[in-house]
């Protein structure tokens, strides 16, 4: 079960690592979201704003990588091929869910110091990594859901943030509202409820994605 | 096929009559309320209209689950027309709610728990009824929508707790600070089964329509081949 997991996910992780395309297009997009940003709200913008900013350029910059994963596939009916192997549905889901992971964290282990650097916020931010572990975990189980939905639809391209941002909409909030306190440096009791939302949420998601993703590939 | 067509007359004019029931008791036999006068009662509609709402999703996603473990084109029509009726009745709570709050608050929206979650809701359905659009063949879009009618109502829940810790103002209690008296609850409890009943409606009458549609698209079908 794992190595057939494991081996969906060396596939993808390959295949970005030889071309790095879709990693370089999704960072500066994410980046170019962050200057948008300070220019809409000016160079002195206040603390609360700080970590608004962050989660929408890494929730942007998310749902257009989950929108390539899919998309790749559908490209020389590797999909078909992928649906050919004799595995379980949902090893599918979670190596293809392994990948979202790998690729957003990366996202946010680039798009993160330099927004705190841009926003001169200190820069060593232990907690901020559990926070977004646990967030870019929840993104890529919805995602991973909803790219392999969108992309058997026409207008996909539209169609995963439609689907995905309304229902990521919890993490979202949560992921701010635990930023905030960690920015400030505040005790982890101001953190503790929205990491527990942040759990469940994963937990919730990830069983009903490993539970319904078969219905969304066949054919 | 007369039979039914006998209990559609039958739930048509028992809905009517519940609605002539509801209109009435709303301006002529509910109290008009001492502080925020006369505009609330919009209540009488709001409410309804949002359980409405609430149970028209939650017959999606019943629909759903029966549609993807048994494969019945019925399943599917039940779901997509709850959804789109489900949509209709949160678009109305959406119109509804500013029209009371702005003479009562003072303002046309605040980001509360409550209409938050509605907000957030109305986006999910949408994009439910627009996956069923794009999907291209009908077969499909039953079955990736029905996904999407699952994941987007085990995410209610979790909607309406993240945005009740975000923002924890429940400017709603005031109406019931002083409870309801018994002549508002009479009219409450009508105007919930007078809107329960044209739900019903209007959900048989949509899933009907629907099976219909299958139909000739599948005579259709036949005469070609």
């Amino acid at each position: 079960m794992l190595a057939r997991v494991w081996a969906i996910y060396r596939k993808d992780l390959l295949q970005e690592l030889r071309t790095k395309e879709t990693v370089v297009a999704v960072l500066v997009f994410a980046l170019l979201v962050l200057v948008i940003f300070s220019f809409a709200v000016g160079d002195n913008i206040a603390a609360d704003a700080a970590p608004g900013i962050l989660w929408v350029a890494l929730s942007f910059g998310g749902v257009i990588g989950l929108n390539r994963t899919f998309a790749v596939e559908k490209e020389n009916a590797r999909l078909e091929g992928l649906m050919l192997c004799p595995v379980d549905r949902a090893v599918i889901y979670w190596g293809k869910l392994a990948g979202s992971f790998t690729f957003m964290l990366v996202l946010a282990v680039v798009i993160t110091p330099v927004f705190l650097a841009l926003f001169n916020l200190p820069v060593f931010l232990p907690r901020l990594a559990l926070i977004i572990v646990l967030a870019v975990l929840g993104f890529a189980s919805v995602g991973t859901l909803f790219a392999a939905l969108a992309v058997n639809t026409r207008a996909r391209d539209i169609m995963l943030p439609i689907l995905f941002l309304p229902v990521v909409a919890p993490v979202i909030i949560a992921a701010v509202k635990a930023t905030a306190p960690v920015l400030a440096a505040a005790p982890w009791g101001e953190l503790a409820t929205w990491l527990e939302i942040l759990i469940a949420f994963d937990v919730i998601f990830l069983v009903v994605g490993t539970l319904v993703f078969e219905f969304v590939i066949e054919e | 096929m007369n039979r039914k067509k006998l209990r559609d007359r039958l739930l048509l004019a028992l809905t009517f009559a519940l609605m002539m029931a509801a209109l009435a008791t709303v301006f002529l036999y509910a109290p008009t309320e001492k502080h925020t006068g006369v505009i609330q009662r919009i209540f009488y509609f709001h409410v309804p209209v949002a359980w409405v709402a609430f149970l028209a999703y939650f017959i999606t996603f019943i629909g759903s689950i029966l549609y993807l473990s048994k494969r019945k084109a019925r399943w599917d029509a039940l779901a997509a027309a709850s959804a789109e009726v489900g949509v209709l009745f949160t678009t109305l709570v959406l119109i509804t709610g500013p029209i009371w709050a702005r003479p009562v608050w003072g303002i046309w929206w605040t980001w509360d728990a409550r209409l938050t979650t509605s907000l957030v809701l109305w986006l999910i359905y949408i994009a439910y009824l627009l996956v069923r659009r794009f999907a291209g063949e009908p077969g499909r879009g039953a079955r990736l929508a029905a996904v999407v009618g699952i994941a987007g109502f085990i995410d209610v829940p979790l909607v309406f707790i993240t945005v009740n810790l975000w923002r924890t103002q429940h400017p709603t209690t005031i109406i019931f600070e002083g409870g309801l008296t018994g002549s508002m609850l009479v009219t409450l409890l009508v105007c919930l089964v007078a809107f329960t009943l044209l739900y019903i409606l209007l959900v048989r009458q949509a899933t009907g329509l629907k099976m219909l549609e299958t139909e000739i698209k599948n005579i259709k079908r036949m005469r070609e081949e």
